[in-house]
């Protein structure tokens, strides 16, 4: 027989390997994939914008000498008290339950250091977090869990969420493998048991609603306390205008990147939007209202560096929030811990089965004996340097662009490497003064 | 007794009033007049004060109530008594929808009928209705008592956790992983104990009502059950 040249094995675009995978895996089970994080598909992100930095027009500022300011006020608009933070990269909401004590204790520590904010998250305040946080934002969440006046009062923001970008229109779940008892007491639930977190808030529906909520929790707080309201990254625009209709101070976005601790694969990789094409809405819809500025924005989904920090802010946002990176920081996913990234089936940097509660780095866990295995004053450190670190890298980049301070960063400081990442962000495609779908709406 | 005048003295200056009595009792009589269905009136009080409101009111009228007594004298909008922690909240007509929403503790009682989602996420509050429940009441309450001396609508206790349900009268039908349950004698004395505190002990007894509760098959995820959500 001859022997002709055979042709190679060839997998199909649509049926990949990944793809197919799952398939045998949901034949073999019967349920869908539960995972924590945020999507991991490619999205058009921060990293298509580039910036142009200073030329003829605008000249730069010098790098040790000339300062470039990086603090942020948030809830001007009506709180008392509003927040004054040194940086503009606060922590996300994650809550004590999906994280152990400690690493709660290390997000405090290390914010305070560099001199921003944590949040709370679904299952209440702990005293690790409070106390050691020195500027601690209250989320206030559909299922309620821990919710009490004594902590309202003693929270210095409340965040209401109306949704996360990683999940928009999804509730939670924490598996019962990490309901210890003190999980269990602070949802006043029994130990052990599938804790659900509702998708919708018990008692409000719709925009006119929240506008009493919000007028309620002020009464509540003596209209001390700057209210966020937060929102996945679904209907960025509409989102945007509603909150500030309902008297948000404080607009919290979440592109599909944000992290959750656990929900469907399925609803993390196609429900959403990517942060990159939900901030120019939200900064229009706060332009259209008269309120840029006046209710600030913090977006959040992927954001990684302070080159995403700046270009956020070039896009018009006021602050950032972190999660995932925060986690990251902390020693989550570190590759020291590969071997028992192995015997899980996993490996560093992919690692996301963090409901599961056997987190080899003891941060995404319950376990006493995991959560030994971490450090809160190092990791508290180790998220300090880091924050500090992102902070330096924006303001490299913004005085590299002339500016003195954060905020004054604009889309002009902006282009875009791909045509879809310019349509998203509304800058110009490079070498270009194209912006797709200008002058056609939005 | 203090008397506020809410039509003219404004919703701000009432609740300063009241939150600023945490910590000193000397002042426990309140009237409100004029309340003209306002929200958020009496919310975050934090004192064991005797608060009545002479009208009807809006949302969330005593939220997050802690100690203080607070009757209205009329009807209450949606979310009252919402999350509350502790006191009680009397209602002489009817309660809109969330009654008692994610109420942790304390006594809620209303004499006419409460509306949809009566109890919803309750986690410790006791709820004592004269009159009917709307539907989804009960909706993931977590613990708790609800005594209910009418009838209940559709989907009664659906998703329910630990949270006891009685019913005197019709219950149109349960919801998901929501049984009826055998009244046993401590159950019997918890009725007795709502009625009497819910100032409805002359117009029921407690051998009269049904007792539901959690079928717990829902606590844990099982793709079988997939149909029952």
């Amino acid at each position: 027989m001859t022997d002709f040249p055979r042709t190679p094995p060839r997998y199909s675009a649509t049926f990949t390997p990944a793809i197919n995978a799952e398939i045998r895996r949901a034949a073999a089970t019967g349920i869908y994939d539960i995972r924590g994080g945020g999507t991991k598909r490619h999205l058009p992100h921060f990293d298509d914008l580039l910036f142009l930095g200073a030329s003829i027009s605008r000249y730069p500022l010098e790098g040790y000498r000339e300062k470039c300011a990086t603090d942020v006020w948030l809830g001007t608009r009506f709180a008392k008290k509003p927040i004054h933070l040194d940086i503009p990269v606060t922590i996300a909401g994650m809550s004590f339950g999906a994280l152990s004590g400690p690493a709660k204790e290390a997000l405090g520590r290390g914010a305070s250091a560099a001199g921003t904010s944590t949040t709370t998250g679904d299952g209440g305040m702990t005293e690790e977090e409070r106390g050691h946080s020195r500027t601690l934002v209250y989320q206030y969440l559909p299922s309620r869990y821990g919710m009490n006046p004594d902590d309202l009062r003693r929270a210095d923001a409340i965040e209401v969420v109306v949704g996360q970008g990683a999940k928009p229109g999804g509730g939670g779940m924490l598996l019962g493998q990490k309901i210890s008892d003190r999980v269990a007491a602070m949802r006043n639930l029994p130990k052990g048991i599938d804790q659900r977190s509702a998708c919708r808030h018990p008692d409000w529906t719709g925009p006119d609603d929240l506008e009493i909520k919000i007028m309620e929790i002020r009464e509540i707080t003596d209209w001390e306390k700057p209210i966020y309201v937060k929102v996945g990254g679904a209907r960025p625009y509409y989102d945007t205008a509603l909150a500030v209709k309902a008297g948000a101070d404080v607009v919290v976005l979440d592109g599909m990147q944000g992290g959750t601790a656990a929900t469907q694969d399925v609803f993390i990789e196609h429900v959403g939007m990517p942060i990159l094409a939900c901030i120019p809405l939200a900064v229009k819809a706060l332009q259209d209202l008269g309120m840029h500025r006046k209710v600030q924005l913090i977006v959040s989904g992927g954001i990684r560096t302070g080159a995403d920090v700046a270009k956020a802010m070039a896009l018009g946002a006021d602050a950032v929030a972190i999660g995932t990176a925060a986690l990251i920081a902390l020693g989550d996913n570190d590759p020291k811990w590969e071997s028992e990234y192995q015997a899980l089936g996993t490996t560093a940097d992919a690692y996301d089965d963090w409901h599961e509660g056997r987190d080899p780095a003891g941060i995404t866990t319950q376990d006493p004996e995991l959560s030994k295995r971490f450090d809160p004053i190092l990791g508290g450190r180790r998220l300090k340097n880091y924050l500090k670190v992102m902070t330096l890298e924006a303001q490299t980049i913004a005085r590299a662009c002339g500016k003195n301070h954060l905020h004054n960063l604009e889309p002009e400081d902006l282009c875009s490497l791909t045509i879809e990442a310019a349509a998203m962000a509304g800058v110009p495609l490079a070498g270009t003064n194209w912006i797709p779908g200008r002058n056609g709406g939005f | 007794m203090q008397t506020f005048d809410l039509g003219a003295e404004g919703l701000r200056a009432l609740n300063s009033a009241l939150h600023a009595l945490k910590g000193q009792t000397n002042m426990t009589e309140w009237e409100v007049i004029n309340p003209k269905g306002a929200h958020a009136i009496a919310a975050g009080v934090d004192a064991p004060v005797d608060i009545t409101v002479r009208g009807s009111t809006g949302y969330y009228c005593a939220g997050m109530n802690k100690l203080a007594t607070v009757r209205v004298k009329g009807s209450a909008g949606p979310g009252v008594a919402e999350n509350m922690m502790s006191g009680t909240v009397i209602i002489d007509g009817d309660a809109s929808q969330y009654a008692g929403a994610t109420g942790r503790g304390g006594l809620l009682v209303i004499k006419g009928n409460a509306s949809s989602r009566c109890g919803i996420s309750m986690k410790g509050i006791n709820i004592v209705v004269h009159g009917n429940i709307g539907h989804m009441s009960a909706f993931m309450a977590q613990s708790g008592n609800i005594v209910c001396l009418g009838d209940a609508g559709e989907a009664l206790g659906d998703s329910l956790y630990e949270a006891r349900l009685f019913v005197r009268g019709t219950v149109k039908s349960l919801g998901a992983d929501c049984i009826e349950k055998e009244m046993r004698p401590e159950h019997y004395a918890i009725v007795e104990d709502l009625l009497r505190q819910g100032e409805a002990d002359t117009k029921a007894k407690p051998e009269e009502f049904r007792r539901y509760g959690s079928a717990r098959k829902l606590y844990t995820f099982n793709i079988d059950n997939a149909s029952s959500y």
